[in-house]
């Protein structure tokens, strides 16, 4: 029944792989023609999904939108730095998102993230075959956290869907710190090995 | 730059994740300034944040949200940001003494550093950062000086600038990262000609003056 149900199903969704050469394109039209129309296409895509974060993690409908607000105009200014081969464009959102609940949280002199951003602008040169590698990556990703076992997805998700602290976390599952960073490691461990499968 | 010890999984995701403590951030994001596989590694972390909002519910947006963005957008032409500058030189200079994420903080040079003598051989520079429950600060460690066997009160973190030290893990030099559990018991030599210079992360601000003064006591009788 299972082997029926699996041939059944493509084994690289075909839609996922088109939101992505989609949204490469509405990014680069955005970057290159200040294209407004596209930017309100990823706004419809992005937006809600932005704020249903900063909801989960607990801001209020007020700053929810806030924040989102923020990401969004940083997609539109920074549109030129996106750069394919570094991720997908749900990841470089993801990480735009971040950054700025981070910056809201906390008004540090320090800014570690945009620091490591700028080593890696300068050091790391783009290779085709990380280039080949991230046109599918954002559906295996959502493939390997299907399979992850559900106590680690649970921790995963706690941490990448609601921003939990992992003490958070440990209190919420009523686990050792310590059980936590090892499920977190082990999801780790088999994500990046079904990444690597595709080598 | 040969980089033998790493970030451990779990840092790494919780860092892709915006879960560190600024001080542990300092450190870790130093660590990637210099670690090009540990950037790679980041990556693959940060695409589980993709993934995570791709599948996000959607939540409703405000009345005229997008109406809201493009007035702004339209008052943000003009703006400097839509073609950042080129990244300064220092940024992939793998020689630069102190990592960019650190340098704010510190300062360009390990040389210019003010250090406070702790113990015999032993200085500290302290840095300050708001919003922390943990410590941040630099060690200064003489050639030879072995510091005494002690376990962690809480999470550490050691990166390595200049100089390399020894203990039951490895040898650790410019780059390394100890990545160390509370549990994790160690002793560690300084095996270089030249003093041990490390940027150094630990929770609790309070535990360090316990480990300093346990430090103390055995080096100061020497």
């Amino acid at each position: 029944m299972l082997k029926v149900l699996r041939m059944e199903e493509p084994t690289e969704d075909p839609g996922q792989k088109t939101d992505q050469a989609q949204f490469e394109a509405l990014i680069s039209a955005v970057a290159v023609q200040r294209d407004k129309s596209a930017f309100e296409t990823l706004f419809v895509r992005f937006g809600p999904r932005i704020k249903g974060m900063m909801l989960g993690s607990g801001a209020s409908q007020d700053l929810a939108e806030d924040l989102m607000q923020e990401v969004m105009l940083t997609v539109w200014r920074k549109a030129a730095l996106y750069a394919p081969e570094r991720g997908t464009v749900s990841t470089w959102i993801f990480t735009i998102a971040r950054n700025a609940r981070i910056d809201r949280l906390r008004r540090q002199p320090v800014q570690p993230y945009v620091d490591v951003e700028t080593v890696s602008i300068a050091s790391d040169a783009p290779s085709a075959e990380a280039e080949m590698i991230t046109g599918q990556r954002g559906e295996l990703v959502r493939e390997a956290l299907q399979r992850l076992p559900k106590e680690q997805r649970d921790v995963i998700e706690l941490a990448f869907n609601q921003y939990m602290p992992q003490s958070e976390i440990a209190r919420k599952l009523d686990l050792p710190i310590g059980t936590v960073k090892s499920r977190t490691r082990l999801a780790y461990k088999k994500l990046k090995e079904n990444l690597e499968d595709l080598r | 730059m040969s980089i033998h010890h790493h970030l451990d999984a779990a840092s790494l995701m919780r860092y892709a994740a915006g879960d560190l403590d600024p001080a542990f951030a300092v450190v870790v994001a130093s660590h990637l300034a210099m670690c090009d596989e540990c950037r790679q590694a980041v990556r693959v972390a940060e695409a589980v944040g993709g993934a995570c909002l791709s599948d996000m519910p959607e939540a409703a947006l405000s009345d005229g949200s997008f109406t809201r963005l493009s007035r702004m957008i339209d008052a943000d032409t003009g703006s400097n940001d839509e073609h950042p500058a080129a990244p300064p030189p220092p940024a992939n200079d793998p020689a630069a003494d102190v990592p960019l994420p650190l340098s704010s903080l510190v300062g360009k040079s390990l040389d210019e550093l003010q250090w406070r003598l702790v113990v015999p051989g032993v200085y500290r520079h302290r840095i300050e950062l708001a919003d922390t429950r943990s410590s941040l600060f630099m060690l200064k460690i003489g050639p030879g000086r072995k510091m005494p066997e002690h376990g962690h009160g809480g999470t550490e973190m050691t990166l390595i600038l200049r100089g390399s030290y020894r203990d039951a893990i490895g040898r650790f030099a410019r780059g390394d990262i100890a990545d160390l559990d509370e549990h994790v018991e160690h002793q560690p030599v300084v095996d270089s000609d030249d003093p041990c210079i490390c940027l150094v992360a630990t929770e609790e601000p309070t535990r360090f003056k316990g480990i300093v003064s346990r430090l103390m006591q055995p080096l100061v009788g020497i």
